[in-house]
């Protein structure tokens, strides 16, 4: 069942269209990957999610039901441009936004002090603002974003700013709250830190959806039957054993054990490739290479420059 | 609805616990107070008493001189030189010297003392002096000094409004002062919170936290939250400072009793010995328009319906505020700090300017033209309406309703303007907008 369905999604501004019809499906308790390059218009598509602007024109479902401030209550949002009262004590203000989101002061207090446990920085709870490092402030961010525990949760470029160990934890935060049953939403121009993440995405690029759906089968897709070949005690030369038209490029070359990435011809299998090299050396590894979401999207992109 | 008290109720109390909001809520009224306080007190311990030796040559002011028990007049037969002389020794604090010319050349007098004696202990000289010489030249141009004291006229009109069919006594000084302080108050308050209000936003906006919280509530909320916060934080100074200030005032009358007596002037117990009666009477004259003055300040402090002032400050103090505030909030959302707000603030702080430099025709002529129409129109109106509302007759009731609904109308277009500009400033960062830019917003 679609959790999340938006349909025909439009938003002029003066002098430039940021969403030119954009349809996206999400399915319940999936991770979303909404890609694209800056300026694309993800951003303005998760301030219309959340209600922050109105669309010109389309409509946004939510299980089913028409977008309705009721929802704010069930949406967790970590926008990219993200900060804190400087001047507030940690603990005030978390309780502050908590309470903005419709928890009641004592479920607030409850939940807040529990995820201040389990991040251990519950001593942080009357420090300012001011006196945290960034990558604590960043916590504090996190916490009061899932605190209302909503059953959509947004992050627009999450690991930006974060430090490696942060977006680490963060990273496991997000998939223990995808297990529980959250559905998750990701925006980022960064491809690479959420491929691993998403089931499902989205590409979105001048406004529009150039291409969406399932995650591997996007791969299966474009995948160009590539290979990476790693094999020890090469007793002859790589290109005297392959034909020429496979597209040979070495990798590496490390204590006898040479590495290779092969591109074959459409028509040719892996088994044949394997069958060829298997008599001159020991096979250590061998695995298919699948395009990256990068790849992807610069062909993708290239692709329609080339259209018009 | 419950979210946007969660709003009000951080705005205020964020500011509230602020040690600046303490400090000058607690240093406010001292200074008010010090301002009632010091001079009082100030002119109290600097009467310490004075001898003063009068060595007059001409012989014509000995005994002249009424002193009281701060000041003592004693006259000198001795001549000048010696007096000198002997002017440590004599034990005076100042001598006043007369010479013979200074019947033709008044200016020859002298007054000599050890220190500073000031400014009221001369002019009493003077004027005592003034007198004497004026009628020893009219005794010598032989003009009766009857004739003129019959001729010599002293006016005051006092003014009255005919108002159903009542005459009513008018104090225009005491309405003046009133209108005066009530407009600036208003000015001030405006100008004080509404500063707040832009900063409290341009807060939000650099410390990036606006996304976060428009995504709980509506940018409206958010922006009403923060300017009715504000708002309250107004009004809890303001009624603090009156209230420590009264404290602060009772206290010192406390302490001391004395403090704020009014000290009348030496009264003059009218001695009809050797006095013509024209002389009796043009005393009788002087000190009948003295009490007369004192009883017109009373009677007009009296007069003035404080309650209704009150009100009405309340009210303009609260529209005047709602009207600039929304449009201080609109220039905070627009730019990123606040050196950038200087080209946005002219506009919205031109008809404040302009309402307080009207202030003093307002004051003048509170029935005019220009009085009634900067009264009318919403963004001078806080201001005009407030220095009018003292004055005798009242301003009409429906000119009033006419201001309150102008006003009402004003806020409420500048917030739906001001709105506008918000929820889409608040969400640019790194752009400098420009006023066609605010134009193109108020489209989205």
């Amino acid at each position: 069942m679609n959790f999340f369905e938006a349909e025909n999604i439009t938003k002029h501004y003066a002098g430039h269209t940021a969403l030119d019809g954009v349809s996206i499906e999400v399915k319940e308790q999936s991770i979303f990957g909404l890609l694209g390059p800056n300026g694309a218009g993800k951003t303005t598509f998760i301030r219309i999610i959340n209600q922050i602007i109105g669309p010109d024109q389309g409509e946004i479902r939510i299980r089913g039901e028409k977008l309705h401030p009721n929802h704010i209550a069930n949406i967790g949002y970590l926008p990219e441009e993200r900060g804190l009262y400087k001047k507030m004590k940690v603990g005030e203000q978390a309780m502050y936004l908590a309470r903005l989101k419709g928890l009641s002061k004592i479920d607030a207090h409850l939940r807040l002090k529990e995820w201040f446990q389990k991040f251990e920085i519950e001593n942080w709870w009357n420090k300012k603002v001011e006196e945290l490092s960034k990558g604590m402030a960043q916590k504090v961010q996190f916490i009061v974003t899932v605190v209302h525990e909503p059953s959509l949760l947004i992050f627009d470029e999450p690991f930006s700013g974060f430090d490696p160990i942060n977006a680490e934890l963060l990273k496991q935060e997000i998939l223990q709250l995808s297990k529980k049953g959250s559905t998750i939403l990701f925006s980022t121009h960064n491809m690479s830190s959420v491929e691993e993440l998403c089931d499902n995405i989205a590409l979105i690029n001048q406004a529009k959806v150039i291409l969406k759906g399932e995650m591997n089968s996007i791969k299966q897709e474009y995948k160009t039957n590539s290979y990476q070949l790693k094999i020890r005690d090469l007793q002859k030369e790589i290109t005297e054993i392959l034909p020429e038209n496979f597209n040979i490029k070495k990798l590496s070359d490390i204590n006898d054990c040479n590495s290779f990435k092969v591109d074959l011809p459409d028509n040719v299998s892996s088994n044949e490739l394997l069958q060829k090299v298997m008599p001159h050396g020991q096979i250590s590894s061998f695995e298919e290479i699948l395009p990256t979401m990068n790849e992807i999207f610069i062909r993708k992109v290239t692709e329609a420059g080339h259209a018009k | 609805m419950n979210k946007i008290f969660i709003i009000i109720r951080r705005e205020y109390l964020s500011r509230v616990k602020k040690r600046s909001f303490i400090i000058m809520t607690i240093l406010g009224p001292i200074l008010m107070a010090a301002l009632f306080v010091v001079p009082v007190y100030l002119a109290n311990i600097s009467d310490r008493e004075l001898k003063v030796a009068v060595l007059d040559e001409t012989g014509l002011f000995y005994n002249e001189f009424k002193g009281n028990e701060k000041i003592h007049y004693e006259n000198l037969y001795m001549d000048y030189v010696s007096a000198l002389d002997q002017f440590e020794e004599l034990g005076y604090d100042a001598l006043l010297h007369i010479p013979e010319s200074s019947l033709n050349n008044p200016n020859a007098i002298k007054l000599l003392s050890t220190s500073n004696v000031g400014l009221n202990l001369v002019n009493d000289m003077e004027s005592v002096i003034q007198k004497k010489l004026e009628a020893h030249r009219l005794a010598l141009s032989g003009i009766d000094k009857k004739v003129l004291e019959d001729i010599e006229v002293n006016v005051k009109i006092n003014t009255f409004i005919w108002q159903e069919g009542e005459e009513k006594q008018n104090y225009s000084e005491i309405s003046y002062a009133l209108g005066l302080i009530s407009g600036l108050l208003i000015y001030i308050f405006i100008f004080l919170y509404g500063a707040q209000v832009m900063r409290g936003v341009i807060e939000e906006k650099t410390s990036r936290i606006v996304e976060v919280i428009v995504s709980s509530v509506k940018p409206f909320q958010l922006m009403m939250g923060k300017i009715v916060g504000i708002a309250f934080v107004g009004l809890t100074q303001f009624i603090l400072w009156v209230l420590l200030t009264g404290v602060i005032v009772l206290t010192f009358q406390e302490i001391n009793p004395d403090l704020f007596k009014y000290k009348s002037p030496d009264t003059h117990i009218i001695d009809n010995k050797g006095l013509t009666p024209s002389e009796i009477a043009n005393q009788q004259d002087s000190i009948d328009f003295s009490q007369d003055k004192a009883n017109n300040l009373l009677e007009g402090i009296r007069q003035i319906q404080f309650g209704t002032i009150l009100l009405m400050f309340l009210f303009y103090f609260i529209g005047g505020y709602l009207l600039y505030a929304s449009l201080f909030a609109a220039i905070g959302s627009a730019v990123d700090n606040e050196t950038d707000t200087q080209q946005f603030m002219l506009p919205v702080t031109i008809p404040l300017i302009l309402a307080i430099v009207s202030l003093q025709f307002v004051l003048n002529n509170p029935d005019g033209p220009v009085a009634f129409w900067m009264s009318m129109i919403p963004f001078t109106s806080p201001i005009v309406m407030m220095a009018r509302i003292p004055f005798n007759p009242p301003v009409a009731l429906w000119e009033i309703g006419l201001s309150f609904g102008m006003l009402i109308i004003g806020f409420v277009f500048t917030t739906w303007l001001a709105s506008k500009i918000y929820r889409t400033g608040i969400l640019m960062y790194g752009k400098k907008a420009s006023f066609r830019e605010l134009f193109k917003w108020l489209r989205f």
